[in-house]
């Protein structure tokens, strides 16, 4: 690669079109060449060996045999002595379930035990508004109210507020053990420099695949739901928590010290209020985590909107789907927007705590005053029934419409995509023999990083091929291709768009951030009802999900490009065209490759959900573990998908780093 | 001032790498450059020896990178010293545990930073008071107490404002106040007014002077500009590479620098505000004495005027009015503007 780009800027810079026009000749020859050799090794090595075309059954590690068999032994027959394994699972569920009946009896159900009713949707959506006011403005306490009023308007209170009350218990929980470990960490390098692969992992590995050990563990029910949660939710507050606490100045932790604070005090007094920014961003993350796990998690039995969506989607009530799915959203939205403003708000503001006295005090009067009154007046506690709205019929008739009028178009497109694209390059590269594949991968990483790299991708590749999920690990591999690269192609020119024009600009990535909340299943949703399922839906869904990184970092990018550089080239006489095309991309190149590495993270997470749509990939491995309660499976094929993206991302993220290097973008 | 020593330390290093201690032991205390460089080690700090005298300003003056930070952060335990030995009231300060560290820092130590090192989220008061906070000092004692020292600084009034709120002068002001509320013997000043534009910084140079008249504390100040460093200093440490090349009055380190490293900094000192009569006389004395004198203690800028204008020599008279040399009118121009 590097070679070429000298050869090609040696010659353009001497003799102007011609050259390139050769260098671009000589480029794709190189391809040309390399895509030869890959052939002929593959159609060699086919034919020479069959252990290459077909990996031996024999030589396969039995890793997720062995996993299962530890967890089934740790679910049914570790014994501690004093107590089993079962038992300790029995305890942490039960002093789960506490918190969990609390948040139930405060938002659905009441308390049985003493008469006492949930809380009235008002008073609920009064407490939303109000905060929005008090860590906001006006316009987010109007936003707010319109989203609570949405749920309860369209009908699904009840289960929006299920879904709610396990979010509140999670978020706490996983938040405060991410801040503990986050502390920890930081206070320990070595340690963390040890964790650090581990918490890659932790992030790389689909929501999905958490939810099968946790079911041979704890059961079905809320509270296993509540615990895969919590296990998927803390990373990124550990992340945060670091980055936030090594953020602070070395002067004001040496200042800390020099007054002579102790470690604790130099913690709570110093460290974490000048953290308190990052930290609060980590629990915005927390909280979109969560509430994107929980609705998953209803595969699991966590009941809420997610469950309702899943019986709603199994038995194709498209229009019931939708509107759930919007419910899910506006929930999202509610939650992001309220816990971003908290990361903003700024307590020290001259008059703020009168502001904020004035709000506290309206707002418990307020409160007091609705839930005095809810048992006097029906529709103030639960939303009139009567009143309720539903768009799901008006959405049936959608679906039918589509697929009575479109549906021979769309049939045709389908089919068009699957004989003449999809088939195809699934079936080249199922044909590929293994050893080339990972030989490919090996030399990216050599040429790319070195030795060292290429042994860790190397590894890496290899991992799915010795545990026996490579044909279903080379089929995730087709679709998140396919997909990635229509993303790129969509979202590069929206990214170059939006960084040319300031109001376009705030206007995508308005959309940008919208569509950032949304959790990831609520993407299946529209696209089950134009495709129906298999593979074509699966690939649209990553599409559509994973758009939003490539467009974001392509802005980043090109705006980042320093404006001295751009006068510099004005100056010497550059075009528009020449100015984005010999300065503006190359120097965004690093950034925009990091929106391609966001975009296959993303891009997995959804491959691994859309199984549900009905793929034959590691993502439908991981369904099926979590309908056998097969836990190894699920564990393994959770963690090949994890390898793919790992792989990618130091990959990636290398060549950015030395191309930021050698550019001097970086420090 | 008097003359007992402070602090003191001797024979004091910091070195940075894989293995400081093993590196030091390997090349005797003596590494050259290109061990360092052979080894991936950096001695920010080289065998270092001074006594900081009891109410004396010593300024420790160096370029960025001479490890004057270093040699301040050592000397607070900021950062451990590799090896040496570091003597505060001829307690041995590398052997105090951690709980004896904190106490000096919390009763006896105060420190102002570069960049001020103000808690965002407290206000002015509560940054001033936090020191008194930390050592659990009542709410109300330690706010009066912290109020004082507002006033000190002239910062009356802005006791409720967060610091983004100041400007960076009243932000060191602050740094300053909240330096001195616990009456600490020693003071650190880490580049204070470093970061502040030209006037602010001779305005807090003055006001620092004018606070130490009534204070009297011990303190270390760490500047990088040479200037400063003459205006404040009763003995300046210039340090290089982690050494101190010479260590002495503002007006010796002019008039006599060590070498010609330290000599740039001298060529470009007011030298009529730095130097003295004595410093520059011609000890030689001739058959026949100039009829006017001088004190050997009075300043180039006090005797320019007169010796101008009448063009006459001067005999120079030291403390016991016994003539110590002469100054010529020659020597005298060429003093001021050639160095010497």
């Amino acid at each position: 690669m590097t070679t070429v780009d000298t050869n090609a800027a040696r010659s353009s810079g001497g003799a102007g079109g011609n050259s390139l026009t050769y260098a671009i000749g000589l480029r794709c020859m190189r391809l040309a060449l390399a895509a030869a050799a890959v052939i002929a090794a593959g159609y060699l090595m086919n034919n020479l060996f069959v252990w290459a075309r077909d990996y031996p059954e024999s030589w396969v590690m039995p890793i997720s045999r062995y996993i299962s068999a530890f967890f089934d032994w740790l679910g049914y027959k570790a014994d501690f002595g004093l107590f089993t394994f079962r038992d300790l699972t029995r305890a942490v569920s039960q002093v789960l379930e506490w918190p969990l009946a609390f948040t139930e009896g405060l938002l659905v159900s009441g308390f049985g035990g003493v008469p006492l009713l949930p809380l009235p949707w008002v008073t609920v959506t009064l407490i939303f508004s109000l905060a929005g006011l008090l860590l906001g403005s006006w316009r987010l306490a109007a936003i707010l109210l319109g989203c609570f009023t949405f749920l309860a308007v369209f009908g699904v209170w009840e289960p929006a507020m299920n879904t709610f009350s396990l979010v509140l218990v999670i978020v706490p929980f996983a938040a405060l053990m991410g801040m503990a470990a986050g502390v920890v960490l930081a206070g320990a390098p070595r340690l963390e420099r040890g964790l650090s692969p581990v918490l890659d992992v932790m992030q790389s590995t689909p929501h999905f695949a958490y939810l099968a050990p946790i079911v041979v563990l704890f059961g079905f029910g809320q509270v296993p739901a509540l615990i895969a949660t919590v296990i998927f939710a803390a990373p990124p507050m550990i992340r945060c928590t670091l980055v936030g606490l090594r953020s602070v100045s070395p002067e004001l932790i040496e200042c800390g010290r020099m007054a002579g604070c102790t470690k604790w005090q130099l913690l709570s007094k110093v460290r974490f209020p000048a953290a308190a920014a990052t930290l609060l961003l980590g629990l915005n993350q927390v909280i979109m985590q969560t509430l994107a796990m929980v609705v998953i998690a209803s595969l699991i039995g966590a009941s809420g909107l997610g469950h309702d969506l899943l019986i709603a989607l199994n038995s194709l009530k498209l229009g019931t789907a939708l509107e759930l799915g919007a419910a899910i959203v506006v929930l999202a939205v509610a939650l992001d927007r309220l816990s971003l403003a908290a990361s903003r708000y700024d307590p020290y503001k001259r008059g703020e705590q009168k502001r904020r006295r004035g709000i506290l005090l309206f707002g418990v009067v307020l409160c007091a005053a609705t839930v005095a009154a809810a048992p006097f007046a029906d529709g103030l506690h639960l939303y009139p029934a009567a009143y309720t709205v539903t768009s799901a019929p008006f959405w049936d008739a959608v679906v039918i419409y589509v697929s009575d009028e479109w549906y021979d178009g769309l049939q045709a497109f389908k089919n068009f995509l699957l004989s003449y694209v999809l088939i195809p390059s699934r079936n080249a590269l199922l044909w590929l023999p293994w050893p080339v594949v990972i030989a490919l991968v090996a030399m990216t990483g050599y040429r790319i990083g070195g030795g060292k790299l290429a042994a860790t991708v190397a590894t890496l590749a290899a991992f799915p091929l010795i545990t026996g999920f490579w044909v279903p690990t080379m089929i995730t591999l087709y679709m998140i291709a396919m997909a990635v690269v229509v993303s790129i192609l969509i979202g590069l020119p929206i990214g170059l768009l939006a960084s040319r024009n300031e109001r376009l600009s705030s206007f995508i990535l308005l959309i940008c951030d919208t569509l950032q909340t949304f959790p990831s299943f609520v993407y299946l949703i529209p696209v089950v009802m134009l495709f129906k399922v298999g593979d074509v839906a699966a690939i649209t869904a990553v599409i559509a999900y994973a758009t939003v990184p490539m467009i974001r970092y392509t802005n980043l990018g090109l705006r980042r490009v320093s404006a001295q550089t751009k006068e510099a080239a004005e100056a010497i006489g550059c075009t528009k065209r020449q100015l984005l095309w010999k300065v503006e991309l190359p120097l965004a190149l690093p950034e925009i490759m990091l929106g391609i590495n966001q975009t296959i993270m993303m891009g997995l997470f959804m491959v691994a959900i859309a199984a549900l749509v009905g793929t034959k990939d590691l993502g439908q491995q991981i369904a099926r573990a979590l309908s056998d309660g097969d836990t190894g499976r699920g564990l393994i094929a959770g963690l090949c998908i994890a390898s793919l993206g790992i792989t990618a991302d130091r990959i990636l993220r290398t060549w950015s780093r030395k191309r930021s290097e050698a550019l001097g973008l970086t420090g | 001032m008097g003359n007992t020593a402070k602090i003191s330390c001797r024979g004091l290093w910091k070195v940075f790498g894989p293995d400081p201690r093993g590196f030091l032991r390997q090349h005797g205390h003596t590494p050259g450059p290109g061990d360092y460089a052979a080894t991936k080690h950096v001695g920010a700090v080289q065998d270092v020896s001074f006594d900081v005298l009891e109410g004396e300003i010593l300024v420790i003056m160096g370029l960025s990178g001479s490890g004057k930070s270093t040699l301040i952060r050592c000397l607070t335990r900021l950062i451990e010293p590799t090896e040496g030995q570091l003597e505060f009231e001829n307690r041995d300060l590398l052997q105090l545990s951690k709980r004896e560290h904190i106490d000096l820092r919390r009763k006896k130590l105060g420190m102002v930073f570069q960049h001020f090192g103000l808690l965002p989220h407290r206000t002015t008061l509560e940054n001033v008071a936090f020191p008194l906070e930390i050592q659990g000092v009542p709410q109300e004692e330690r706010n009066a107490c912290a109020r004082k020292y507002l006033t000190l600084v002239g910062l009356d009034g802005k006791e409720d404002f967060y610091p983004r709120e100041l400007s960076g002068g009243q932000k060191q002001r602050v740094g300053i106040a909240r330096s001195l509320t616990t009456d600490p013997e020693i003071w650190f000043l880490d580049e204070p007014f470093s970061a502040l534009d030209p006037l602010i910084r001779r305005e807090l140079q003055d006001e620092f002077l004018k606070l130490q008249q009534s204070l009297r504390k011990t303190i270390i100040f760490i500047t990088h500009d040479f200037s400063e460093a003459l205006r404040l200093a009763d003995r300046i440490a210039i340090m290089r590479d982690g050494r101190i090349v010479q260590l002495d009055t503002p007006e010796m380190i002019v008039a006599r620098p060590a070498d010609s490293y330290v000599a740039k900094f001298g060529a470009d000192a007011p030298k009529e505000d730095v130097l003295s009569a004595g410093a520059i006389a011609d000890p030689n004395l001739p058959d026949v004495l100039p009829a006017q004198h001088v004190r050997a203690s009075q300043k180039l800028s006090e005797i320019i005027p007169q010796m101008l204008t009448d063009g006459e020599s001067r005999v120079v008279l030291n403390r016991d009015n016994l003539p110590a040399g002469v100054l010529t009118k020659e020597r005298l121009l060429s003093a001021v503007f050639r160095g010497n």
